[in-house]
């Protein structure tokens, strides 16, 4: 019997699809290429999703109405996104949680140090790999074919139909043993972005006026199993492409993060206590525009614009346990030339940028909660809020490197997640996660916005997928459909 | 040449007056530096949330940390860390590793704590026999092991007072040693957690948290971790019946004494008296407890806690076991011709278990208590911390 549902991919969007179709009847395998104890793909580095409610639900606080997300959505994007498509993922995002719940996620109050997200996101119990847990138990529980070291570096595509997934099958170590060709009568591809893949980001972000290749320097945060191989495979197939290969959530982390996997910890999050300099010594970005978790995902930018794309966050002993603490120990130094030497950088520029950035704070009422007025005045770039002078030894200085999360450039697609080809649907390949979030997201980024995308794309492409399989009726009411109707489950007790 | 330096900086740090840590204790440190800038666990237990109110661990952090931790597993299979991530996490075997140190840094007297690493199955069990053989041996030399006067009960076997004089000097050493052990521990960790004193508030909390292994519930109530990333009650409820059979049987002991010295009311008891009811519906719990924990314990995922005190945890729960499957066949046996091997068999059970008693697996349910009281202390003092960054 040929199977119903294949789906490539074995992170949160994946697995979506997998427990969808499953649910509506299909058969179904899933495909991971990573090793069972790397499983998971970026989503195990994940901790929360944003939750659009307007009233407060379980460990939600307050109200956070599809507007409001909407408006967040629309800043952080510069308008780079698809309003249909974002607003589907953002009323899903009301609704999904008991779904989630029923396959053994759980949720915690948001998390110390996490004030700002207490009210727009939902923190998963043990974070994105207790999650991912559930949901493998889950997939198990109901009979999903689950294969590890499997990775689909082609699918047979006839005229836009999929017709089969061409895997190689790797040992623990990574060798091939063999390669399987696995037809099926629809496929969910959710592999992920291209992010893990180094040659391919060197190549997308070049040369720099500097004659620097920027990527060069660049960590990942997540997995190192996003190599893009699907992707690049789709594109080179025709498939409609969305968004550009430079387009990423970038953050700047510890310049001493690892390679691959250094995930949440390795983030800097004193940027908005101090001041950030360039190798030159030099400020140049508002440290202060807003909120930190409104801002962090823009500095991986800011610092892969910067000569050898590094910078310094430099802070004194008055930010000390504002912050959440570092993984690494900073460079300590009781005096501000002394710090500017320890990290190698020029004295006499660096004492001139702190002299003035120190001499244009404007004395204020300091409050690090709300957007305070202790901002700068005659110095550019403006410091608007948190602008304290940095003035009290022991000073700290941490050095920070773009760190990728994933990449932007996907396949486009509509509300049934169709891969398209010359902007006509396949009847049968579906795709979600990273593959498409670049619809959603053309550029920027807000936090747990990307578990919102997955879980919401994730399950409509299972179940389309499922119903593309088994035939269902066109009059059948779709999950799409359901959310944007309000007429789907709207049951969202969730708390233990 | 690395070694000296080392040697030397710990030299110099002795002469600076700093306290040292251990290798396991800096293991805690580092894994707890990568986790305070996570905390993804948050939710599991208390821990994490103890975690949070510090910036740095010194060693009384982390000996009540370590002591905070249940060994439920829960932040093991949820972390993103695990090995084999080059950051190598593995928050309940560090713990593990550093309890086990602290129940032996703690022991009273100090030169005894070396017992913890060597009170493993073998010697528990051996114990158990000899002390056994040994009361036989001394029931022998009456000619009463076998078929001798039973109608008399116990007594008529071994004397009420030579029975006191065995078994009350042994449980008052257990009692002694281990009060006097907590009383240092508590003593070191109490300043590392807000110098506050205990509250009825805090002690009722914590009362609460450790008679119903709050803790073994995972956050979600739904319980822990054993043998893979699936959650289970099994632990909690096994570790129920164990400790609510012990202290069922421990408290038939207690009426009994009270009914002898008190009411003037000597055993042997029926079968429907409140000693009997109690040590019988205690001794069928305790039973099927350490049952049930040994089961559980084969089972377990080998990177949960330290490997090194498996040896530890089965000697405690095979004494346990033992104790009460031949409480119970004792009880059975009255009146019959095998009642006086069985008696001392028992009690040379129940005096292996109190000899061991302090310097082996029951300190944890001590130790955990007064870390779970300085929790429930500490979370009602205002944070230091005012994390905003994030």
């Amino acid at each position: 019997m040929t199977l119903d549902v294949l789906v490539i991919g074995g992170g949160n969007a994946a697995l979506c699809a997998a427990l969808m179709a499953r649910e509506a009847g299909a058969s179904v395998m899933l495909l991971e290429s990573a090793p069972r104890e790397w499983r998971g793909g970026n989503s195990i580095h994940t901790r929360n999703l944003r939750c659009m409610h307007d009233a407060p639900q379980d460990e939600l606080v307050e109200a956070y109405s599809e507007e409001e997300f909407w408006q967040d959505l629309l800043k952080v994007t510069g308008g780079l996104t698809n309003e249909h498509l974002a607003r589907l993922a953002i009323r899903h995002s009301e609704h999904c949680r008991p779904w989630m719940f029923k396959h053994g996620v759980r949720f915690q109050p948001s998390l110390s140090g996490a004030l700002h997200t207490a009210r727009t996101n939902a923190f998963f119990m043990g974070g994105g790999k207790a999650l991912v847990n559930a949901y493998y138990r889950s997939a198990e529980k109901q009979g999903i074919q689950i294969q590890y070291n499997a990775e689909v570096h082609e699918i047979e595509l006839e005229n836009g139909v999929f017709k089969a997934a061409i895997v190689r099958h790797k040992s623990a170590t990574g060798e091939l043993i063999r390669t399987e060709r696995i037809a099926a009568k629809t496929c969910v591809m959710a592999a992920g972005g291209f992010e893990s893949n180094l040659a391919w980001l060197r190549e997308a972000w070049g040369q720099n006026e500097l004659g620097e290749f920027p990527a060069d320097n660049f960590l990942i945060r997540g997995t190192k199993f996003n190599q893009g191989t699907l992707l690049k495979f789709m594109l080179n197939a025709g498939a409609d492409q969305i968004s550009d290969p430079t387009q990423a959530h970038m953050v700047a982390i510890d310049a001493r993060a690892p390679l691959y996997d250094g995930g949440i910890c390795t983030r800097i999050d004193c940027v908005t206590l101090g001041v950030v300099v360039n190798k030159n010594a030099e400020r140049f970005y508002d440290e202060g525009e807003d909120f930190w978790p409104k801002r962090y995902a823009i500095w991986g930018r800011l610092v892969a614009q910067q000569a050898g794309q590094i910078g310094y966050s430099i802070s004194d002993a008055k930010a000390v346990g504002r912050f959440m603490p570092p993984v690494f120990e900073g460079t300590v130094a009781q005096t501000l030339p002394e710090l500017a030497q320890k990290i190698g950088l020029n004295v006499e520029t660096f004492m001139a940028t702190m002299n003035a950035y120190n001499q244009a704070c404007v004395p204020g009422r300091f409050d690090h909660t709300v957007l305070d007025d202790c901002h700068t005045e005659g110095v550019s770039p403006a410091k608007t809020h948190w602008a304290l002078p940095l003035d009290t030894a022991p000073f700290y200085a941490y050095a920070v490197k773009p760190g990728v999360t994933f990449t932007y450039l996907g396949l486009k697609t509509d509300d049934t997640t169709a891969v398209r080809f010359q902007n006509q649907p396949s009847p049968n390949l579906f795709v979600a996660g990273e593959m498409m979030a670049g619809n959603v997201l053309g550029k920027g980024y807000t936090a747990g916005v990307g578990m919102t995308i997955g879980t919401a794309f994730g399950r409509i492409a299972g179940q389309q997928a499922a119903r593309a399989a088994l035939g269902i009726s066109e009059s059948e009411p779709r999950l799409a459909q359901q959310v944007m109707q309000g007429t789907a489950d709207r049951d969202t007790r969730v708390s233990a | 040449m690395q070694i000296l330096q080392q040697l030397t900086q710990e030299a110099q740090a002795l002469g600076r007056g700093e306290i040292l840590l251990t290798a396991p204790e800096k293991e805690v440190a580092r894994q707890l530096q990568i986790c305070n800038g996570c905390r993804y666990c948050e939710g599991f237990c208390a821990v994490f949330p103890a975690m949070t109110r510090r910036l740095e661990f010194g060693k009384a952090d982390i000996h009540y940390l370590a002591n905070l931790c249940h060994n439920c597993g829960a932040c093991l299979h949820a972390c993103q860390y695990a090995p084999p991530h080059e950051f190598a996490i593995n928050v309940p075997k560090s713990m593990a590793t550093v309890r086990g140190q602290t129940y032996a840094d703690y022991a009273w007297p100090k030169a005894l704590g070396g017992l913890y690493k060597r009170n493993g199955l073998t010697v528990s069990m051996a114990l158990a026999v000899s002390l056994s053989l040994f009361l036989m041996l001394a029931i022998e030399s009456n000619g009463t092991l076998w078929g001798g006067p039973v109608q008399n009960g116990f007594y008529a076997i071994f004397p009420h007072n030579l029975m006191v004089s065995m078994f009350a000097p042994i449980f008052l050493w257990a009692v002694l040693a281990l009060t006097l052990g907590v009383i240092k521990f508590w003593r070191e960790v109490t300043p590392a957690t807000s110098g506050a004193p205990l509250s009825s508030p805090a002690a009722a909390e914590a009362a609460h948290d450790a008679l119903r292994l709050k803790y073994l519930g995972g956050g979600h109530g739904e319980g822990c971790n054993n043998e893979d990333d699936a959650f289970t009650l099994a632990r909690k409820r096994a570790h129920h019946l164990t400790f609510y059979g012990f202290m069922l049987c421990f408290a038939a002991t207690s009426v009994a004494t009270i009914y002898h010295y008190l009411l003037d009311w000597p055993a042997p008891y029926d079968f429907t008296s409140l000693p009997k009811l109690l040590g019988t519906v205690g001794g069928i719990s305790l039973t099927l407890g350490t049952l049930w924990l040994w089961r559980l314990n084969l089972a377990r995922d080998p990177n949960h806690g330290d490997a090194q005190q498996r040896p530890m945890d089965r000697g405690f729960i095979a004494l346990l076991f033992f104790i009460s499957v031949t409480g119970l066949a004792l009880m059975l046996s009255k009146d019959t011709a095998a009642m006086p091997i069985l008696l001392a068999v028992h009690l040379g059970m129940v005096m292996a278990l109190f000899l061991t008693l302090p310097y082996g697996k029951f300190a944890h349910g001590i130790f955990r208590t007064a870390a779970l009281l300085r929790f429930s202390v500490e979370k009602r003092q205002p944070s230091k911390l005012a994390l905003g960054g994030d």
